[in-house]
């Protein structure tokens, strides 16, 4: 390998924390919805570093990235789905002035 | 000469993705955000190209920096509100959360060093193993072969989003 794995992982780890910071500061849900992305991302990095590095079997992180990466996706989808909906009754796409399930 | 500038260069562009991700996270226009997400983006897929998963990098481009990104950025420019700007974009978390966030940084990132990532080899030493890189041949026979019903699942999961999205999201 290029780098050695530790300093990959720590990157994951940063970045994870990073996403894990947005979701839980930002008040716009688009911005919790693409720090989402961020947390994802760091987890597709871990397994296609060990996928290269020391797994058993190298195929099976490659596949498994590749449904995270599909189920972010469809992640994305409905929540922007649901923003925009929320959009178009609230007028507000910030998440304490969005309080419909509260009584 | 060549492997120093190349790992220089995988550096460079690990720490100006975490640079990128900080802005995603801190920048107080949400617009700006989604731009420097793409920036983090695009350097993860770099990493990947490193890593030798080209097949990943590559749907990471198309499917991240093209598919999820214009979708975000449509659904920002749907919902931006006139005069975003002295609406405060975080709450009053920050503090909390990032002091939690240093501690799960920490510890984790000590575990990491800690740990030794090496494969034991029968009785003798471990040795720090590579793997030869997958190819986008082995990439598909593996998904359609061996994992053929969790490919099943996910496009099933995948059809019922996009009905789904399209529900949620009509005008009635």
């Amino acid at each position: 390998m290029l780098i050695p794995l530790e300093h990959i992982l720590i990157f994951s780890t940063l970045l994870f924390a990073i996403g894990v910071y947005g979701v839980l500061v930002r008040r716009n849900v688009v911005g919790i919805l693409i720090s989402i992305e961020l947390i994802l991302n760091s987890v597709n990095v871990n397994l296609i570093a060990f996928s290269r590095s020391n797994a058993l079997d190298p195929v099976m992180g490659q596949v498994f990235a590749i449904f995270v990466i599909t189920l972010a996706a469809v992640g994305a989808t409905v929540g922007l789905a649901i923003v925009l909906a929320l959009y178009r009754i609230k007028r507000t796409v910030y998440t304490d002035e969005i309080n419909l399930l509260k009584w | 000469m060549l492997p120093i500038l190349a790992k220089l260069f995988i550096y460079g562009v690990l720490f100006l993705s975490l640079v990128a991700a900080l802005g995603v996270v801190l920048l107080p226009n949400i617009f700006h955000a989604a731009l420097c997400l793409v920036g983090t983006l695009l350097g993860i897929a770099a990493l990947y190209l490193a890593l030798q998963a080209e097949f990943i990098a590559v749907v990471q481009v198309l499917l991240y920096v093209g598919a999820v990104m214009t979708l975000v950025i449509f659904a920002i420019m749907l919902t931006h509100r006139i005069g975003d700007m002295t609406i405060p974009q975080t709450n009053k978390q920050s503090l909390p959360a990032c002091l939690a966030l240093f501690a799960f940084v920490v510890l984790i990132g000590g575990l990491l060093l800690k740990t030794d990532w090496s494969i034991l080899v029968g009785t003798g030493g471990s040795v720090a193993s590579v793997n030869p890189p997958v190819d986008t041949f082995m990439l598909g026979k593996a998904l359609l072969g061996e994992y053929v019903f969790p490919f099943e699942v996910v496009s099933v999961i995948l059809i019922a989003g996009l009905i789904g999205a399209i529900v949620v999201a009509r005008k009635d």
